[in-house]
């Protein structure tokens, strides 16, 4: 299901222009990772796909719904959001009933819901913890089950804001996964993420903002490699990458594969 | 005579049924910047409640051996007499605004108006606080409306503003943009060189390499490697046991075996990396 984002601009009730006129189009089964400096207007960008906010100016669609005229519990049959902070999120006494949630409140029928929350539960490796109460787990795992309660929702477009922070790399080599099965299945998957090497590692596409801005947007290749550009939203390129070019190397590296064939 | 020492260090939560720190043994030197590194749950933010106080003075549970800053026993001191020298900015920014004040500035001074600072002094050190972590300009707005990035710069100012005599940093950089990190790891490192003594919770580990004396590595509750950050990030050790590596170490270390890495020791850094791949 394609988005499509023309001159959006919104500005906060207390007077911060977070979103300066942005126009975009995320089509259908795309892989595409947003990054930028702290208050480039990521999370407010995103939060306009499922309803959170309204544009100030200008419009968000998704599919054929103009966003403006659907409410957030409708938008969330299209467009599933994992927070940025998974305290704003959960709210269920144990695991498994908060990620039943949402399936559930889409009216799936219960088989399907069940089928559902088991994959997510397995893909996030959940399984042992479906009784505990989110709030006992420590905050890498509240994430984890912020993220299962999202995916086992199906929707054809899921966004996860900084899905990696404070992850270890043997979870964070579990929500690569996630996102490689969630492509596999044709869906769309939007990420703000930081961490720059985990970027280039699973997207195809990557969006910079910056000030409410579209900085750079294309290819990771053609975004990643610029060093100068991507400095003015305060991101390094990935550290692959840097080598290439401190190795004077003629094409622009983002992998460890490339790295090494380049090398050859 | 190390600043921080903890000896045979063991603790359990009331509800944990082993014990989540087990036997640590760290002599921190007065001045010294050592980064703590784990996979999830290893005990990283445990051991920051521990040298913060709150662990067990407000945690409880049981603990055994002892903890020791600048001489003092935490057993044998008050919270509120332990957190005057010690500063711990937590892990989950968000639930660290105090809800008390209405703007960053405030919300910046409270801790220095709780221990009386005079009113000039104290906009100073705010105002220097504030330019060290890049948020002079959000000084009106409201503790609440802001980015995750700009609201752990919030929380981690309103540490450094106190000037503690032990900084105990956990993740201090988990939302911040990439070079805002650089530039965190950055000011950090001044202030060990000031004397400030420096143990931060951090999992990217090419800025460690640069900026850290010494990296603890701990997993399942224990110290599992100890030592100078380039030995230590470079183990082999590092990857089977859930450790993050950086890229140049794992590129390296395939490198070598296609014969494309001649030296005996990996790099962790880009300068390391650069030095040693060059034809
Ligand atoms: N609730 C709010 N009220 C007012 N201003 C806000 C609010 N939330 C965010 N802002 C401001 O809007 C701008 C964009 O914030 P946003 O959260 O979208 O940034 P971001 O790119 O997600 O940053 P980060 O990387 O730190 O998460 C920032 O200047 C921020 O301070
Ligand atoms: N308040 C608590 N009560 C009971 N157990 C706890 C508590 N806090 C943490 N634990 C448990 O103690 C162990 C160590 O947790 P800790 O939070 O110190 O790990 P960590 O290395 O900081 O992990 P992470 O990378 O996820 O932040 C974990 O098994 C955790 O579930
Ligand atoms: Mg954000
Ligand atoms: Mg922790």
């Amino acid at each position: 299901m394609k988005i499509s984002i023309n001159d959006l601009r919104f500005t906060y009730p207390a007077g911060v222009e977070a979103l300066r006129g942005i126009s975009l189009e995320i089509n259908p089964g795309e892989q595409v990772a947003i990054v930028g400096q702290n208050g480039a207007g990521k999370t407010t960008l995103v939060r306009h796909f499922n309803g959170l906010l309204r544009p100030s100016s200008g419009s968000v669609w998704v599919g054929d719904w103009d966003t403006s005229k659907y409410s957030v519990a409708k938008l969330a049959s299209r467009v599933g959001y994992v927070f940025q902070n998974p305290d704003e999120q959960l709210f269920s006494r144990d695991v498994l009933t908060e990620v039943a949630f949402g399936p559930k409140n889409l009216g799936y029928k219960k088989n399907k819901v069940d089928e559902l929350v088991g994959c997510a539960l397995a893909l996030t490796e959940l399984n042992d913890k479906t009784e505990t109460n989110p709030y006992d787990l420590s905050p890498t795992w509240r994430k984890m089950v912020a993220l299962a309660s999202i995916i086992a929702m199906d929707t054809p477009i899921v966004i996860f804001d900084e899905p990696t922070t404070g992850q270890d790399a043997v979870n964070i080599a579990r929500i690569a996964n996630v996102i490689a099965e969630i492509k596999k299945e044709g869906k769309t998957v939007i990420t703000i993420t930081h961490d720059i090497d985990f970027c280039a590692e699973n997207f195809e596409r990557v969006i910079a903002l910056s000030n409410g801005e579209v900085l750079l947007d294309g290819e990771a290749h053609d975004v990643l490699g610029r060093e100068e550009i991507l400095a003015k939203t305060y991101v390094d390129p990935p550290q692959l990458t840097r080598l290439g070019k401190a190795l004077g190397l003629k094409e622009t590296v983002i992998n460890q594969e490339e790295f090494l064939n380049a090398l050859k | 005579m190390a600043f921080v020492n903890l000896q045979n260090v063991t603790y359990k939560y009331p509800l944990t049924k082993t014990p989540v720190l087990q036997n640590i043994n760290l002599q921190v030197n007065e001045g010294e910047f050592v980064a703590v590194m784990g996979p999830n749950g290893a005990g990283k933010s445990t051991l920051c409640y521990a040298l913060a106080g709150f662990v067990p003075h407000f945690f409880k549970g049981e603990i055994s051996g002892s903890i020791e800053v600048d001489g003092k026993k935490s057993s044998e001191s008050t919270l509120d007499e332990w957190v005057l020298n010690v500063g711990l900015a937590f892990q989950n920014p968000f639930n660290q605004i105090s809800g008390a004040k209405y703007t960053v500035f405030e919300e910046i001074a409270f801790g220095l108006e709780n221990i009386g600072v005079p009113r000039e002094e104290m906009k100073d050190r705010v105002d220097e606080a504030m330019s060290l972590t890049g948020i002079s300009d959000l000084a009106d707005r409201s503790p609440y409306s802001l980015s995750g990035g700009q609201q752990q710069r919030v929380a981690l100012t309103s540490i450094l503003v106190m000037r503690p005599r032990l900084l105990v940093l956990d993740e201090p950089t988990s939302q911040m943009d990439p070079i805002g990190t650089r530039e965190v790891f950055g000011v950090v490192r001044k202030m060990a060189e000031e004397g400030m003594t420096v143990v931060m919770v951090e999992h990217k580990v090419e800025w460690i390499a640069h900026f850290a004396d010494r990296v603890i590595a701990l997993k399942e509750g224990r110290v599992f490697l100890e030592g100078k950050p380039n030995d230590v990030l470079t183990s082999d050790l590092l990857v089977e046991n859930g450790f993050g590596i950086s890229r140049y170490t794992s590129a390296a270390r395939e490198a070598k075996k296609q014969g494309l890495w001649k030296k005996d020791k990996l790099p962790v850094t880009l300068f390391e990396a650069a030095e040693g791949f060059k034809p």
